[in-house]
C-alpha cells in the first residue's frame, strides 16, 4: 500500500533552484487543486497552464502561483492556421506550453500527481531532482553498472573509460511514478488492481541507440538543448488515436539526442499518481497505437539523419520527411502527423525566433 | 524465486580461492549454498593448503588437477583471478554461480540476508529484454509490467546469458577511484535489475556474476592479462574483458544480459593506493577496447558461441594486437580456451 506525502507544514525553499529558467507547463482540463500539496516545492516557479477542452470553463489556480494561462482560443489566436498542429481533447496540448515558454528549462506534469514519499517518508521534492538531473551530465556511450555515477557516495566503476567519463549535456530527465503504474489497457484490465510500490533509487542514462516508453506525467527537459523535439503530435479529437503522444515524442527526441550526442536519463524522481484512467476508454484510444507501434518501432531503430542535419529542427524536419515516406502506407494518419511535425517547428521558429547577435 | 523453486541439480557455485582460508567465506554463505554443489579453485599460485569448513558438497580442484586437464602449458591461464574459469570450463551444470571469496551475503534494507544464489538463476531463468527499454526495470518480477509504449511484439523477451550483481560496503572501483576516495563506501541498495540493452557497452565485474554454461560458457574467457596483474581486483581486467566479448556475443546471438540485483557485501582486501604504485596499465587497455567494440560486427556465417568467440579474436589480433601485446596474447588464449572447452565437454 503506497500513499502520497503529507506537505503540510514544509516550508517553501528560500533560495530555489533556476527559479527564473524553468517554466512548469502543466495540461488541464478539471482543476488544479493538486498544486496546493505542491506549493513547497513549486510555488516559487512560473507557470504555463494550457486548458484543454471548453475554453468558456474557469479554472481556478491556487492563491500564490505566478502563471499565465492559454485556453483553446488562445493556441488559436497565437498560432492561427498553425494551431491545426496542436492536439484537442487530449493532454498532448501541453506542448504549446513548450512552445510559448521564454526559458531554458521545462518541467511538466500532470494534474493527478501528487508528492512521492521515498522509503524513510520523507517527501520527494520532484523538481529538485530533476534539475540535478539536467544540470548533471549523461553517459549514453558505456553503461555504469552503479548507475549515475555523478551522485552523492557514487562513481564510476572499474572498467569504465577514463575518456567517456566527463560525458555529455543532459536534455531529457525522465522520472517515474508510484501507485498507479502508467500500463497500457489491456495491462490495466487485466491488472487492474496492480500498483507500484517499489522505490527504486537510482538514476541512470538510457544508452546510445536505446528506445524508450517516454511518459509525459513526470518530465523535465532542456528547451534549449532538445525543446522544438518535444511535440507530443496528433492525438485526441479528430484524430485515430490517443495515448501516444508523450511515446511518439520521445522516440522523435531519443533519435534526435542520439545523433546530437545529448543524453537522456531515466529514474528518479518518483511522483504519486493518485488517478488510475478508464481502462476501456484507454483501450479505445490506444488500441490502433497498439498494432501501429509494430511498425513504428523499428522505423525508428533504423533512422539515420544526415551528417548535415546538426540543429534539433534540421534533424526534425528530416524526420518528418522519414515519417512521410515510410509510414504514410501503414495509415494516412501518418502523412498528417509528418505535416504537423513541419507546422510544429514553423510555429516554433516563428514564436521562438534567434536571438540577434 | 525462493530457494525452494530452484532446481539445485542445474546450479554449480564456483569459487575462485585466492585467499587459503574460506572459513567465514563459506560459514556465512552456508544458508544459501546449502545443498548446491560448489565447485572451488585454488589460484594455482597459493601456496598454503586451503581451509574448508565441513558440510558442502564440494570438489576442491588445485594445480595439479588443473595441470592434469588442460596441460602444464596452459596452466598459466588460470592463474590469479581466472582460477574460477577452470571450474566453468569443467562444470557439467546449466548454471554457474561465482562470488569471490572476499564477498558476504549483504542485507536488504529491511534487514534480511540476501539470497544471491536464489535471484541470480532466477534472473537466468526469466527472460531479458534487450531490444526496448522498460522504464519499469524487470517487467517480470512481482508488481511489475510492460509500461505503456512497449512493443507488444518484444514482451516475450529473449534468453538470459548473464546476470551481472552488485557489490554493497567496498563498490568495484577502480583504483584511482578508490584511492581518491579512501571513505567512500557503497551504501545505495537499488532495488532493481534490469537488462542491458543491445549494442550497449558495460563493464562486467567478475565479483558477483552468474550465467547460463549451456547457453554462452565458452563465451566467458580468461583471456586479458594486464602486465603485472596482482591478487586484488584492483589489478586485474580480466572480468572486464571477458564481459565485453560476453556481451558483443550475446548481442549477436540474441541473448540479453541483466545487471542489477543481487547485493553482495565486499570486504576491505587491498590498498587502492598500493595498486597505484604499479603502472596502471588497464586504463590504457580499456581505452583501446572501446572503439573496437564499438565498431566490431561478427560475420552472420557465425552462428554458436565458439564460432564468435574465435571470430572476435581474430579481430582482436587484427585490429589490436599491434596497440599491445597483451592484446595478442589474449587473441590466443581465447582460441585456445575454445579448443579446450571443445576437448574437455566433448569427452563428457
Amino acid at each position: 500500500m503506497v500513499d502520497p506525502a503529507n506537505t503540510v507544514g514544509i516550508p517553501v525553499n528560500p533560495t530555489p533552484l533556476l527559479k527564473d529558467e524553468l517554466d512548469i507547463v502543466i495540461p488541464t482540463i478539471r482543476n488544479l487543486d493538486f498544486l496546493e500539496m505542491w506549493r513547497p516545492f513549486l510555488q516559487p516557479y512560473h507557470l504555463i497552464i494550457v486548458q484543454d477542452g471548453d475554453p468558456t470553463k474557469k479554472i481556478h489556480v491556487p492563491e500564490g502561483y505566478d502563471y499565465e494561462l492559454y485556453n483553446r482560443n488562445d493556441v488559436n489566436r497565437i498560432l492561427g492556421p498553425k494551431a491545426s498542429c496542436i492536439s484537442f481533447k487530449d493532454s498532448a496540448c501541453r506542448c504549446f506550453g513548450y512552445m510559448v515558454s521564454k526559458k531554458k528549462y521545462i518541467f511538466t506534469i500532470d494534474d493527478d500527481c501528487f508528492v512521492a514519499k521515498d522509503p524513510a517518508g520523507k517527501a520527494v521534492n520532484a523538481l529538485e531532482q530533476h534539475i540535478k538531473n539536467l544540470l548533471c551530465p549523461s553517459t549514453p556511450l558505456f553503461f555504469n553498472t552503479l548507475y549515475d555515477p555523478y551522485r552523492e557516495g557514487a562513481d564510476f566503476v572499474r572498467g569504465y573509460p577514463f575518456s567517456l567519463r566527463e560525458g555529455v549535456s543532459t536534455a531529457v530527465s525522465h522520472g517515474l511514478w508510484l501507485n498507479i503504474p502508467d500500463y497500457d489497457a489491456p495491462t490495466q484490465l487485466v491488472k487492474p488492481k496492480e500498483r507500484n510500490a517499489r522505490y527504486v533509487d537510482a538514476v541512470m542514462t538510457i544508452p546510445k541507440g536505446t528506445l524508450f516508453p517516454m511518459c509525459g506525467m513526470n518530465l523535465a527537459f532542456d528547451r534549449d538543448l532538445i525543446g522544438p523535439a518535444m511535440y507530443f503530435g496528433l492525438m485526441g479529437d479528430g484524430q485515430p488515436i490517443g495515448r501516444y503522444d508523450d511515446m511518439w515524442a520521445g522516440w522523435c527526441i531519443k533519435v534526435i539526442c542520439d545523433h546530437l550526442g545529448l543524453g537522456v536519463k531515466t529514474g528518479l524522481p518518483y511522483i504519486y499518481h493518485s488517478k488510475a484512467s478508464n481502462p476501456f476508454v484507454n483501450l479505445k484510444k490506444e488500441y490502433k497505437g497498439i498494432f501501429w507501434q509494430e511498425d513504428i518501432i523499428p522505423f525508428f531503430q533504423n533512422v539515420k539523419l544526415s551528417k548535415e542535419a546538426t540543429t534539433v529542427q534540421q534533424c526534425y524536419i528530416e524526420l518528418s520527411k522519414m515519417v512521410k515516406e515510410k509510414l504514410s502506407s501503414l495509415d494516412p494518419y501518418f502523412d498528417k502527423l509528418a505535416d504537423a511535425m513541419v507546422t510544429w517547428i514553423e510555429a516554433w521558429d516563428e514564436l521562438n525566433p534567434p536571438a540577434t547577435a | 524465486m525462493s530457494s525452494s523453486e530452484i532446481n539445485k541439480n542445474e546450479v554449480d557455485i564456483v569459487i575462485g580461492a585466492l585467499n587459503a582460508d574460506l572459513t567465514q567465506f563459506l560459514n556465512s554463505w552456508r544458508p544459501f549454498f546449502s545443498g548446491f554443489h560448489l565447485i572451488i579453485v585454488k589460484d594455482p599460485e597459493l601456496k598454503d593448503d586451503l581451509n574448508i569448513p565441513e558440510g558442502f558438497d564440494v570438489d576442491v580442484y588445485s594445480k595439479p588437477d588443473i595441470e592434469k586437464v588442460v596441460g602444464a602449458a596452459n596452466a598459466a591461464m588460470f592463474s590469479g583471478y581466472s582460477c574460477r574459469y577452470f571450474g566453468y570450463l569443467v562444470s557439467k551444470k546449466k548454471y554457474i554461480v561465482s562470488i569471490d571469496d572476499d564477498c558476504v551475503p549483504a542485507k536488504d534494507p529491511k534487514g534480511v540476508l540476501v539470497d544471491a544464489v536464489s535471484q541470480h538463476v532466477s534472473n537466468l531463468e526469466n527472460p531479458a529484454t534487450p531490444l526496448f527499454f522498460n522504464t519499469l526495470y524487470d517487467p517480470y518480477c512481482e508488481g511489475a509490467d510492460f509500461v505503456r509504449g512497449y512493443p507488444f511484439s518484444l514482451r516475450s523477451g529473449v534468453p538470459c546469458a548473464a546476470s551481472c550483481g552488485l557489490w554493497l560496503n567496498l563498490a568495484d572501483l577502480d583504483a584511482p577511484t578508490q584511492a581518491l576516495k579512501t571513505e567512500q563506501r557503497n551504501t545505495s541498495y537499488v532495488d532493481a535489475v534490469m537488462t542491458v540493452p543491445l549494442k550497449a557497452m558495460l563493464p562486467i565485474s567478475g565479483i558477483n556474476i552468474a550465467f547460463n554454461r549451456e547457453l554462452v560458457g565458452p563465451a566467458l574467457v580468461p583471456a586479458l592479462r594486464i602486465a603485472g596483474e596482482g591478487k586484488v581486483r584492483w589489478e586485474t581486467l580480466e572480468d572486464v574483458w571477458c564481459g565485453m566479448c560476453l556481451k558483443h556475443i550475446s548481442d549477436h546471438l540474441g541473448y540479453g544480459v541483466k545487471t542489477g540485483l543481487p547485493y553482495v557485501w565486499r570486504n576491505e582486501r587491498g590498498d587502492a593506493v598500493e595498486s597505484l604504485r604499479k603502472k596502471w596499465e588497464g586504463m590504457k587497455l580499456m581505452e583501446k577496447s572501446v572503439p573496437f567494440f564499438e565498431a566490431l560486427k561478427l560475420p552472420e556465417s557465425a552462428v554458436n558461441v565458439e564460432d564468435c568467440v574465435v571470430e572476435l579474436a581474430k579481430a582482436v589480433k587484427e585490429q589490436l594486437g599491434s596497440d599491445d601485446p597483451a592484446f595478442t596474447q589474449a587473441a590466443d588464449a581465447m582460441v585456445k580456451w575454445v579448443q579446450l572447452w571443445n576437448s574437455v565437454n566433448s569427452s563428457g
